[in-house]
């Protein structure tokens, strides 16, 4: 298949009281159309800034991001984002939220008829269309990540990007989230790069994972194909011999060959809860990954 | 025996509930009603110990009387308001009657002295005056010093030079500035009234520009992220994101506002002599009967009550307008 999108030599720099913090350091990756394509790496290693670097929301400092022969330097919505914490506006309904993305992207292209019809097929996808009259404080954290993805689909990107879309939700809730995706993937077969920290979730839905080595200076460690046939059954999965050696090979990278000694203790702790409300820690048994150092990132952006 | 014990568990209930409700009762009704008691019991010991040049200070009691008094004047004055249309249309009746050609004047407006209630009418008016003139300028630029951190380094300083200005500073600057611009004739709008409005806008301004800014400011990243992504144009950056996040903060300036806006007015009244309450104050002051002290002290306490009330009113706006309703404050 033809590389639809393409990271070059991507590196970025972020200056700080204390100095320059490189966090990304020559990332090269290439994305072919259709392809589901997760980044997984300890905390701190930069998966979020990548993201967000393809997002256009962060500026690489060299290298760059090339979408379908175009250079991307700012946010747009053929790029559309699924953040971590849903982001979507709490005074607007379910239908609203979704709507005023739909109302940006389609102005001129759609009718109005068209748009609500459009605004409805986008819910629908997500099983969200008995509450689409709600607003985000009336409905469960799985059903705004839920009105989350409707947004970002209904704006019919070219990649869709999630921040670890799943990541604030417990893990049934999760597990049904995930079902959701693939019916939708095998439905729309979207170009998707997800950011997770969740073993089991990369391998049950991505084409490729993509392993980062631990920052400061992160980059793109091993890429691992996920050659499991599709429709995939998570239950069916759990005895399948190849499914549990592919989960090994990234359990492997992550704990011995880019084990991170110093951040385990924290793994339950402070740097966690203070990012995401009641997360079910305890109910992960592969969470590696603590965004408290992607926040700071942030902060000096 | 299951049904007489699932009785008896009602009964239990219903004593609970009348129970907490009695309590609450207490609580909501009782408690409140006490410390007010508790308070006039005060007032009237205090006021028994002090002894004025203008008499005795007036406790609960005398300021009843004086505050009937004052509703009685209302009254009388209403009437002979009414009294006095009534006998220039029956002139210009009669008139018409005499000589069909007449072309009657326009109806003169009655010139009696202004009544208690008309100057606390007078004071509403000037205050929202002051307010709205406040707002408008406020939430403005308290949304674009809160989006552009360059502008706000720009106007800080400025806003913390001005924000501690007490309203009699700034009004004589006013008084002179209003007079040399603006030439009233006959029938425009007072002078006084343009004078005490502006020093309440001046006045009021802060809180509300502040709130502004450090709601704008506050608008959580993630959302402003969504906005990035949409590629919503400034307007629409501003009306659907910005300005609905912020409201709640907004609201909360506003109120601060509105009671600053209250407050400033009746020392500016008393000093432009712009006929509201604070006028009233002075000139009862200036007056120095044996009521004035009683007159004063139903103006102080209206004073009060007005304010709460308007602050209520905010309050209710603010839950109308409001999507969070946990961030409405009492």
């Amino acid at each position: 298949m033809a590389t639809l999108l393409e990271l070059t030599q991507v590196s970025i720099e972020f200056k700080t009281p204390k100095g320059t913090f490189k966090a990304l350091d020559n990332v090269n990756l290439k994305i072919a159309e259709g392809e589901f394509v997760s980044l997984i790496g300890h905390s701190g290693c930069g998966k979020s800034t990548v993201l967000n670097i393809v997002a256009g929301l962060l500026h690489a400092t060299t290298g760059g991001v090339v979408l379908d022969g175009r250079e991307v330097n700012e946010p747009g919505p053929e790029r559309a984002v699924v953040f971590q914490n849903h982001s979507l506006l709490p005074w607007l309904t379910a239908y609203q939220n979704v709507e005023l993305a739909v109302k940006e992207v389609a102005r001129g292209k759609k009718s109005r008829a068209e748009m609500k019809a459009w605004i409805e097929h986008n819910l629908e996808l997500v099983h969200m269309s008995h509450a689409m009259h709600k607003r985000p404080s009336e409905i469960s954290g799985g059903m705004k990540q839920r009105v989350g993805i409707a947004r970002a689909l209904a704006m019919e990107p070219k990649v869709l990007l999630m921040d670890e879309p799943f990541g604030a939700l417990d893990a049934l809730t999760r597990a049904h989230l995930q079902d959701s995706l693939m019916e939708i993937q095998r439905d729309l077969n979207n170009t998707v790069i997800m950011i997770t920290h969740d073993v089991d979730e990369a391998v049950l839905l991505s084409d490729r994972i993509v392993m980062m080595t631990n920052g400061p200076s992160a980059t793109v460690g091993e890429i691992l194909d996920i050659d499991l046939p599709r429709p995939r059954n998570r239950l069916q999965l759990a005895d399948d011999a190849h499914y549990n050696h592919l989960r090994h090979e990234v359990l492997r990278f992550l704990y011995e060959k880019q084990r991170k000694v110093d951040d385990f203790p924290a793994a339950g702790g402070g740097a966690k809860s203070a990012t995401t409300v009641a997360e079910p820690v305890d109910a992960q048994p592969n969470v590696v990954d603590i965004k408290s150092h992607e926040l700071k990132n942030r902060e000096v952006a | 025996m299951v049904i007489s014990t699932t009785s008896s568990r009602f009964a239990q209930m219903r004593e609970l509930k009348l129970g907490t409700i009695a309590s609450n009762l207490l609580r909501d009704l009782g408690l409140p009603l006490l410390g007010i008691a508790i308070f006039l019991l005060v007032w009237q010991g205090a006021a028994s110990q002090v002894h004025t040049s203008l008499g005795q200070f007036p406790g609960p009691a005398q300021v009843l009387v004086q505050a009937k008094g004052l509703y009685a004047e209302y009254r009388e004055d209403q009437e002979r308001e009414a009294a006095f249309y009534v006998r220039q249309n029956k002139r210009n009746a009669d008139r018409l009657a005499e000589d069909p050609k007449f072309v009657a004047d326009a109806i003169r407006p009655y010139t009696g002295k202004p009544t208690f209630f008309k100057q606390i009418g007078t004071s509403l008016k000037t205050v929202f005056t002051g307010f709205l003139l406040a707002s408008l300028i406020a939430i403005p630029v308290g949304i674009a010093i809160g989006l552009s951190g360059n502008l706000y380094s720009a106007i800080n300083p400025l806003i913390q030079l001005f924000k501690p200005i007490s309203p009699l500073a700034w009004l004589p600057l006013v008084t002179i500035v209003v007079s040399a611009l603006y030439a009233t004739e006959d029938g425009g709008v007072p002078k006084s009234y343009i004078t005490s409005s502006i020093t309440v806008m001046m006045c009021s301004l802060w809180p509300t520009l502040l709130n502004t800014a450090v709601g704008v400011t506050s608008v959580s990243s993630d959302l402003v992220n969504v906005s990035r992504v949409l590629r919503l144009n400034w307007l629409r950056h501003v009306r659907s994101i910005v300005l609905p996040a912020s409201v709640p903060m907004i609201f909360t300036g506003l109120r601060l506002s509105l009671s600053t806006a209250w407050m400033v007015l009746i020392a500016a009244e008393m000093l432009a002599q712009n006929p509201g309450l604070g006028k009233f104050v002075w000139d009862e002051f200036q007056n120095g009967s044996s009521d004035s002290l009683g007159r004063i002290m139903v103006a102080v306490l209206t004073i009060g009550f007005i304010g709460y009330v308007l602050d209520r009113c905010m309050l209710q706006c603010q839950r109308w307008v409001s999507w969070d309703k946990q961030a409405v404050q009492r």
